[in-house]
């Protein structure tokens, strides 16, 4: 039993470190696609028949030599932007990159408007002449 | 009363106004990315395996390349319409046959009649994937100058064909 698990992980090592330069760009490249009928997992993650599909087109096209940009870009065009896992910043999607900065910019002014505005010093009164001796009666009272 | 304490209730309405509206799109339909851009550039074996199609066979005339499978049970549904299509005039009915075998997708033909004028062989996913397809069946209106026109997701019904297909197909003549 120890002996067929040893021969497994050695077998499952060579396998590992026979992962060429090139599929590990096509999994690199898949990693960023979305795999469409899935919404949410990339088509290396995703077992839909779609996926499989795709990342054999992504296989192909690094195969007839197109560097790693020419085949998302491919994949792209067929797809639109929804195939990218990561947004690109474009005018359409300027909302969506800078709209979170705009609102932490936005509330931080609000907080430091609205902290100078509180701690902004009580005018200083000076008391009037029978408050004064009010006062001074009271104190010496007490002692 | 002021009315500053209602800038939450309203930002909060607002909010639900943009979900609300959110949830009244099917996320599963994608724009097309293919409108108004020529149709991809393929070189497929037909359904026979006696000869190779290409862009070639879009050009000069409309054409209505619809996306099936023999697998694909929503194109069961739609194929009685695709048969009345069959007999319009001046409209080329291109089939691609998707991630089938031959021999499946002609059993299926003959079961449910042939409406197709030349069938596009894609058992790898090759042309489905440069066109964007995400599912079956899927129909494209490729016009005269092979320029996709429009895509239709799902299956065509009697009234998608009344409503929007036919009177497109008519103004490309």
């Amino acid at each position: 039993m120890r002996l067929i698990f040893l021969i497994s992980l050695c077998l499952a090592g060579t396998a590992f470190a026979q992962t060429s330069q090139q599929e590990q760009r096509a999994r690199d490249i898949g990693a960023q696609l979305r795999c469409v009928v899935c919404q949410n997992q990339s088509i290396e993650e995703s077992d839909a028949q779609l996926a499989q599909d795709m990342r054999r087109v992504v296989r192909e096209e690094l195969a007839t030599g197109a560097s790693d940009a020419e085949v998302i870009e491919r994949i792209r065009e067929s797809y639109g932007d929804y195939v990218l896992l990561k947004p690109p910043v474009q005018s359409n999607t300027y909302v969506l990159w800078f709209f979170p900065a705009i609102l932490v910019l936005l509330s931080l002014g609000w907080f430091l408007f609205r902290r100078r505005r509180e701690t902004e010093p009580l005018a200083v009164e000076t008391l009037s002449q029978s408050d004064e001796t009010l006062l001074k009666s009271l104190m010496d009272d007490k002692s | 009363m002021s009315l500053r304490g209602l800038i939450p209730l309203g930002a909060f309405i607002m909010l639900l106004g943009a979900l609300a509206f959110g949830l009244t799109r099917d996320p599963r339909i994608l724009p097309s990315e293919l409108i108004e851009k020529p149709f991809p550039e393929f070189a497929l074996e037909n359904l026979k395996g006696d000869a190779v199609l290409d862009t070639s066979i879009l050009k000069d005339q409309v054409s209505l390349v619809n996306v099936f499978g023999s697998w694909c049970v929503a194109c069961t549904v739609e194929h009685p319409q695709l048969m009345v299509l069959r007999d319009v005039p001046d409209l080329q009915l291109i089939g691609i046959d998707w991630r089938d075998t031959r021999d499946a997708a002609n059993r299926w033909l003959v079961r449910n009649g042939n409406p197709y004028d030349l069938v596009v062989f894609d058992p790898k996913s090759k042309l489905i994937v440069e066109l964007g397809v995400t599912g079956a069946p899927e129909t494209f209106i490729v016009d005269k100058a092979g320029k996709i026109r429009y895509k239709h997701v799902g299956i065509i019904t009697p009234e998608d064909w009344d409503d929007t297909l036919r009177p497109l197909v008519e103004s490309l003549q």
